[in-house]
């Protein structure tokens, strides 16, 4: 409830005593105060260096350092919004602006890609090898995209992150090959015949093994597929000398086979693949054309449909993008940042109707 | 000697002394020695006997650590793991050593040993503080007969049970000693028993007879005796042993023990005979650890822990629950839905085959995930900052007496929060309020008054009155006041008046009561006349300070005591007939000590003309009766002035005397000494009849008044502390008149309050009284009429602004604590303003101060200097000691000690707000923090179909609450404040948001936890919605589970550290340091960490140098994110502060805009109406 000043006035009046002191008291500490408050209080210049280092310990121990106090008044708030929204709401556009002027060809195939006998038994289709799993699609380029284009293949609802499945190899054995024994994390896929896989665990025995031809016209477009692993990886996590030597040799095969004669430094396929991904619904990537594309160029994809998502209802896309400074296509960020900026001006806005209307209303204003 | 004629003898030197030192020769114990706890043998003088080898009694090493270096180590562990949150944390440890952790074992114990770590290291440095006391007590020297006969020095731990031990003047003695013999005649020592009971007087000692001769180091070759004893016992009052000397046994009492911790005074050596040592002694045995009371916030805290368990337990098994669907559906009908986890040959922990012991276990493995909930650095944070809050509260100069170099200590640190949460202070009056030190200031000789100075009281009155004119109140028309003033001031003594000062007194009519009234104040005491020895000037060791104000006053008019013996005291006096001053010596025949039930004390003197006389003084409702009808003549005088003296808040003394003759004191003395030497149970009882035979017929003198002076700063402080809403109590021994004086004095009381007083003094209860049984009842239905008709006056007044006081004395107060009564009587104190309840023992206080805290449910503060308040200090939640002059018992028993009342305003209004505040808002964002890192894991779960897989590396996670988040949240604790600290005095109505506990509702507490509920999903949500998917750099790379890991982990870290800064209101450069340094260090420890090997590294290899540093769009999310996070809470605060602004905002704003100046009053000082409003509130709801 709002006192009034009546009431104070009167009560003061009655304590005589209290009120003198505590003008003497604070008199004398006001002026400490007033010159504190609003920003940094600066301490005297020191003399000599023992004075001030006890000044210093006497200005610690009474809780009297210099500090900034900041104060919530309404001029600060409402320059923080308005600051906050002049900042981002530019941000925002920017980054709508370099998401809108990526290039992205998104197409599901994993449906399309199954022959018409076998839409209703998909998941007896991929898994018996004696029907082909060549499937050609065909994509419209609608604006111009510059090199490099990056290829992806987008995977839903497959839990990389899933933790049997992340636990499930040995960066021991992927660096120093069959010299190191720490396997025991891979099972069930650890060893073959008395001898531990290389590369083992489930993450490698689920290697994603679709492949994609370009063709544009009647030239196959040259995908690149190098460098499409982090460096780090390449150099320090994969070993220079490891061969895949019986990789994918078991009675259950999982995914993907590899070259046995490269070692898996220059697997990179393998490398990305193993790079768990954080969410059950990613990317990955899988090579780079390095020419342009027209607005209206067609491009016919030659794929391999391989990889089994149907037992689990997982979706196969292949993404062709174009990158900006920012990386992809994704308007959310730029959104993201206008939303939030204009959020602060109205907020700003708001504030200071509601301010000046309540100052005018009620002019004793804090009590 | 025979043996008769020494007994004879040791009954003529004790009568000479005061009946409380007289014992009978045989108390009932006596007869139990060499039973069961009386099995103690001491051979004197020969430690070395085969049987005192044999019997192997303790050492003199004296040890008060807790620990010992073996026993260090599992003890203090011990210790640690009796807290819940660091069980739960020791078990998740232990699992972690088995496949269910989701993250690797020694990042979960590293955490767990640090913390652990630093709490032992703290309780080790103290206990080694601890021990260096304890080495440097044992290490002190003291003189030991042993080598070659003679008396060496030795270290006091090797003191042996049976050593004789020479100890000096003014030396502490080392063991419980059994006093052998003395410099003085007679065997006779004083002690000073501070540190045992806190008593400042000195205590006599005397030795046995047999031993009093030992005077000289070469009796001792030959001295061998057997004590037999009690075993140690933790009793300070009483001793049973006897002496086997000469194969006679002589009894011993607590006469003859001199107790470790006790000082040896105005003697110059002692020997005694060491009979328990190091831990046997009595005052170890008495070390008791003072209550260990914990604050209401902690108390809150656990509750939030529990919460914060419940919470755990609900998301673990919210998520198991799921993983066992999801678990279940992998494999069914023989077909394998997600085939890449190979659901067919799987172990255990993921059998869709048996889902629900899968969910189980996955349900432990969650309770160890989301273990971030629960905040492992908590106590030790909390605990490290309030040390650093003890040591600030320590080292405050505004709280430091130059006078006594007394600075406030904060004995112990678990309380510091509750200091800002006071709600009623119960305080003591005598040496807390008031100086207890004593000026002598008026008195009444013979039906005049005398005595010119004004009363702090007086002055208070009249300034109440508004009389401009200060009035003389003995009614004498003063010359000028103050110009009597001549010069020099004597402590204790603040008399002015030329009529009998300077030998003035001479000149009167009545020049003989004059000095018989004189002569009575310089020779009926106890006390010990000290000469210093420069100076030459007397001082005065007295028991009670009334006493050494009576013989100053004395002195300064011209009866100076001059020596006390046993037998005598003389004076030095003017001879009326021949107008010199000479040395007159009286012959003490007997001391009738004073106590609380006589109220009085006599002595009995022989006078150099033989005359015997009785002088006697004591309190007015015991004096006036005994008065003999012709000693009655100016007792009306009399009785108007000790009316007024009262109401000037002045104790008073009434001064008699008597004349008595030979036989009948010979007859009296028979009787008396008869009576002391009774064996029966009611001894005292009888000497105390025999005394009251010869303390009758006295003639009455005058009366004198001594004012008791109220501590600097007390009216202005008791007025600061009101305002701030604090509730006070008076509690006091005192008289009821005086009581009510001393209120207004220190504005406790004012004139526009109505005062409602509960009595039992009025007619009609006292005619009851007589009627005998009736009594009981009689009063108690008087009490309930007084407290229903104080209910209604109360209710009957609408307003608001009237003010009460009650003031109820200590016979209805114990009436009002009886059963049916106290909860209309806590509901009136409660209404009212000041409450005063005079006449009250130390057992009605520590219970009023019980019955307050459980009825109200406040907070209570005590505060108290004696002894006497020691169970009202240890019944609060705080006690507070006065470090003052009345010892130190207090002070042991308290939990802060300051020298001066006046100092309490800065700690509670300060202190205790700043304390109060800075816990508060510590543990609330503590909780916001884990409550924000924690969710950020539950949200990756909820999208990894709760498999157990942490979205962030392990050692992310181990190093949240011990490296990113720890040091600003305790430089939060340790530094901030809302408003300076004279702003803190100066407004005090801030004080309320400690009372009314606003910063730690549960209102607040949960909307912290919303708080952090948002920022984990504003986290994950805008991350994972940003950057998954796409590429997230030029390059095309894309956001792996390493990347997300980072990137929300950077959020987390940038969201908490900016929300403490947004959240703080104090930045000192340790501020600034710890906020962004704890934020630079991350990406430090980031760099470093993923520099490491992969082996070592995992996941953060190269994560941030290779991945995300180049990636505008990671730095880009951060700052979307932190923004993000810190919107909510700014915005809140934004409007709060602008448009219902809490106590401290409206301060800071007044404060920025600097318009104190003009017109410091707009800010509310009507808290009492606040308070008022929020007890009205209360009663509704209740």
């Amino acid at each position: 409830m709002p006192p009034t000043s009546s009431t104070s006035k009167k009560s003061i009046h009655h304590l005589p005593i209290s009120a003198q002191y505590l003008s003497v008291l604070c008199s004398g500490i006001a002026e400490m105060d007033n010159r504190s408050a609003p920003t940094v209080e600066r301490s005297d210049p020191p003399t000599r260096k023992p004075l001030w280092r006890s000044q210093a310990i006497n200005k610690f121990t009474q809780q009297n350092l210099p500090a900034c106090k900041p104060v919530l008044t309404p001029t600060w708030v409402i320059l923080t919004f308005l600051l906050i929204g002049t900042i981002f709401i530019p941000i925002g556009l920017v980054c709508l602006h370099a998401s809108r002027s990526v290039v992205e060809i998104v197409d599901r195939y994993d449906i399309d890609c199954v022959p018409e006998q076998f839409k209703s038994n998909k998941l007896g289709y991929i898994k018996d090898s004696s029907y082909p799993k060549n499937c050609s699609r065909t994509l419209k380029v609608n604006r111009h995209m510059k090199a490099p284009i990056y290829i992806y293949y987008q995977l839903d609802n497959y839990y990389q992150n899933h933790r049997r499945y992340v636990k499930s190899r040995s960066n021991q054995q992927l660096l120093h090959g069959l010299g190191s024994n720490k396997t025991s994390l891979c099972k069930p896929e650890q060893s073959n015949n008395g001898l531990p896989i290389v590369p083992c665990g489930l993450v490698a025995w689920s290697l994603f093994n679709d492949t994609y031809k370009f063709i544009r016209g009647k030239s196959e477009l040259n995908v690149n597929r190098k460098n499409i692993a982090w460096k780090s990886d390449r150099d320090h996590k994969f070993g220079k000398h490891v061969y895949p030597f019986n990789f994918q040799n078991g009675t259950l095969i999982g995914g993907g086979k590899l070259n046995s004669s490269v070692p898996l430094s220059d697997q990179e396929d393998l490398i990305v693949w193993m790079r768990t991904a954080a969410l059950p619904s990613f990317r990955k990537l899988y090579g780079r054309i390095e020419e342009n594309l027209h607005a209206n160029d067609v491009i016919v994809v030659n794929l391999m449909n391989n990889y089994n998502t149907y037992s689990f209802g997982g979706k196969k896309k292949l993404v062709l993008s174009t990158s900006s400074w920012l990386g992809g296509k994704n308007d959310f960020p730029g959104f993201a940042y206008i939303f939030v900026g204009s959020y602060c001006i109205v907020i700003a806005i708001v504030f200071m109707l509601l301010h000046v209307k309540n100052s005018r209303n009620t002019h004793v204003g804090y009590n | 000697m025979p043996e008769g004629s020494r007994q004879r003898m040791r009954i003529n030197f004790r009568k000479l002394y005061s009946f409380i030192c007289f014992r009978p020769i045989y108390e009932p114990g006596h007869a139990q020695i060499g039973q069961k706890g009386y099995s103690r043998v001491v051979y004197c003088n020969d430690p070395d006997h085969l049987e005192a080898v044999k019997l192997n009694y303790r050492g003199n090493y004296v040890s008060t650590t807790k620990y010992s270096a073996a026993n260090f180590i599992p003890k203090s562990l011990f210790e640690q793991f009796r807290r819940v949150a660091n069980i739960y944390f020791l078990v998740v440890a232990c699992v972690s050593f088995s496949p269910l952790a989701p993250y690797s074992s020694l990042s979960i114990l590293a955490p767990l040993i640090v913390v652990i770590g630093a709490t032992m290291a703290k309780e080790g440095v103290e206990d080694w503080r601890r021990r260096k006391q304890d080495i440097e007590a044992n290490n002190r020297k003291v003189k030991v007969y042993g080598c070659n006969n003679t008396f060496c020095e030795t270290n006091w731990k090797k003191v042996r049970v049976g050593d004789i031990v020479k100890v000096c003047k003014d030396e502490y003695f080392p063991a419980d000693l059994v006093l052998l013999s003395s410099s003085h005649e007679g065997g006779v020592c004083y002690v000073e028993t501070m540190n045992l009971d806190g008593e400042t007087n000195l205590k006599l000692k005397h030795a046995l007879d047999v031993t009093s001769h030992l005077h000289d180091e070469k009796f001792f070759e030959e001295f061998r005796a057997v004590i037999k004893c009690e075993d140690p016992n933790e009793k300070l009052y009483s001793f049973i042993g006897t002496l086997s000397y000469d194969g006679k046994e002589y009894p011993l009492s607590i006469q003859q023990l001199l107790l470790r911790g006790s000082k040896l005074k105005n003697t110059e050596y002692v020997f005694g005979c060491a009979i328990f040592t190091g831990h046997d002694t009595k005052v170890m045995q008495n070390a008791t650890h003072p209550p260990s009371k914990r604050s209401k916030i902690e108390k809150k805290m656990d509750k939030i822990i529990y919460l914060l368990f419940s919470t755990l337990v609900l998301i673990a098994f919210v998520g198991s629950l799921f993983f066992g669907i999801e678990t279940k559906k992998d494999f069914s009908d023989g077909k394998l839905r997600r085939w890449y986890l190979r659901p067919d040959d799987t172990t255990v922990f993921y059998d869709p085959k048996r889902p629900s012991l899968s969910a189980f276990f996955h349900f432990l493995t969650a309770l160890m995930l989301y273990g971030y909930l629960i905040p492992i650095s908590l106590y030790i944070s909390i605990e490290i900052v309030k040390v650093l809050q003890s040591i600030f509260i320590n080292q405050d100069q505004h709280m430091y007496d130059e006078e006594t170099d007394k600075p406030a200590r904060a004995r112990t640190s678990n309380l510091n929060e509750e200091l800002g949460q006071v709600d009623i202070i119960l305080s003591d009056k005598t040496g807390t309020l008031t100086c207890n030190s004593m000026e002598f200031v008026k008195c009444s000789i013979a039906g005049t008054a005398y005595g010119r100075g004004m009363t702090e009281v007086e002055r208070a009155v009249t300034r109440r009155r508004g009389d401009a004119v200060p009035e003389s109140v003995d009614g004498v028309q003063g010359l000028e006041g103050d110009a009597v003033d001549s010069g020099k001031s004597v402590r204790g003594f603040n008399f002015r008046d030329e009529r009998i000062m300077n030998g003035q007194w001479v000149k009167r009519c009545d020049s003989k009561i004059i000095q018989k009234f004189f002569q009575v104040l310089a020779i009926c005491h106890t006390a010990i006349p000290e000469e210093n020895e420069q100076s030459g000037e007397i001082m005065y060791e007295a028991e009670s300070p009334d006493e050494a104000a009576f013989l100053i006053a004395a002195k300064e008019i011209g009866f100076k005591c001059k020596r006390v013996t046993q037998t005598s005291i003389s004076l030095c006096e003017l001879d009326t007939e021949n107008g010199k001053m000479e040395d007159r010596d009286y012959e003490r025949l007997q001391v009738l000590e004073f106590n609380t039930s006589r109220k009085r004390m006599s002595v009995i003197v022989r006078n150099k003309e033989k005359k015997l006389l009785l002088l006697s003084k004591g309190a007015d409702s015991v004096m006036f009766g005994r008065l003999s009808k012709d000693g009655r003549s100016f007792e009306s005088q009399t009785k108007d002035h000790i009316k007024k003296y009262a109401e000037a808040g002045l104790r008073i003394m009434v001064i008699a005397y008597r004349e008595l003759d030979e036989e009948e004191y010979k007859s009296w003395e028979k009787e008396f000494s008869k009576a002391k030497t009774s064996v029966t149970a009611e001894r005292d009882e009888l000497a105390e009849k025999v005394a009251d035979k010869i303390e009758r017929n006295l003639t009455l003198l005058g009366a004198t008044a001594v004012e008791d002076k109220l501590q600097k700063g007390v009216p202005e402080c008791i007025d600061t502390l009101a305002q701030a809403g604090i509730g006070l109590w008076v509690l006091t021994g005192d008289k009821m008149e005086t009581a009510i004086n001393i209120g207004y004095a220190c504005s406790l009381l004012r004139e526009d309050m109505k005062q409602i007083v509960i009595t039992l003094d009025s007619p009609d209860i006292a005619a009851s009284e007589n009627q005998g049984d009736r009594e009981a009842k009689a009063s108690l239905e008087s009490i309930r009429k007084q407290i229903g008709e104080g209910m209604s006056q109360i209710n009957s007044t609408k307003e608001s602004d009237i003010m009460y006081g009650l003031i109820i004395d200590g016979k209805s107060l114990e009436f009002s604590l009886k059963k049916d009564i106290d909860k209309s009587f806590f509901e009136l104190a409660t209404k009212c303003n000041t409450v005063i309840c005079c006449r009250s023992s130390p057992k009605q206080k520590a219970l009023v101060t019980r019955l307050v805290k459980r009825e109200t449910g406040n907070t209570t503060l005590a505060i108290g200097d004696g002894a006497n308040d020691v169970g009202m200090l240890q019944e609060a939640d705080i006690g507070v000691g006065i470090s003052g002059v009345e010892g130190m018992q207090a002070v042991m028993a308290s939990d802060f000690a300051i020298a001066q009342f006046r100092f309490l305003e800065r700690l509670l209004l300060v202190h205790g707000h700043w304390c109060y505040r800075r816990i508060a808002m510590m543990i609330c964002y503590f909780f916001y923090k884990n409550i924000a890192f924690g969710f950020t894991l539950f949200w990756f779960e909820a999208h990894a179909s709760f498999s157990g897989q942490p979205a962030y590396n392990d050692w992310y996670m181990s190093f949240y609450n011990v490296f990113f988040t720890s040091l600003p949240v305790i430089a939060l604790g340790v530094f901030d404040q809302d408003v300076s600290a004279p702003l803190c005095v100066k407004y005090p109505f801030l004080y309320l948001e400690g009372v009314e506990n606003i910063l730690f509702s549960w209102p607040r507490i949960l909307g912290w936890m919303f708080n952090g509920f948002l920022t984990s999903i504003i986290i994950f949500s805008l991350t994972t919605k940003s950057m998954i998917k796409q590429a997230f750099r030029r390059d095309g790379q894309v956001v792996d589970y390493e990347v997300l890991g980072v990137t929300m982990y950077t959020c987390v870290v940038w969201a908490v550290n900016c929300q403490m800064a947004i959240s703080i209101n104090y930045f000192t450069w340790i501020h600034h340091f710890f906020i962004w340094g704890s934020i630079a260090f991350w990406y430090k420890f980031l760099v470093i960490y993923g520099y490491l090997p992969p082996e070592m590294s995992t996941t953060a290899y190269r994560a941030f140098v290779e991945e995300c540093a180049p990636s505008v769009l990671y730095w880009l999310v951060t700052l979307l994110v932190v923004i993000c996070t810190l919107l909510p809470y700014f915005s809140f605060r934004a409007f709060q502060t602008r448009f219902y602004p809490m106590y401290h905002d409206r301060i800071q704003r007044k404060q920025y805009e600097g318009l104190e100046a003009e017109n410091s009053d707009e800010l509310p000082r009507q808290v009492r109406k606040k308070r008022h409003l929020r007890k009205t509130l209360m009663q509704r709801n209740s």
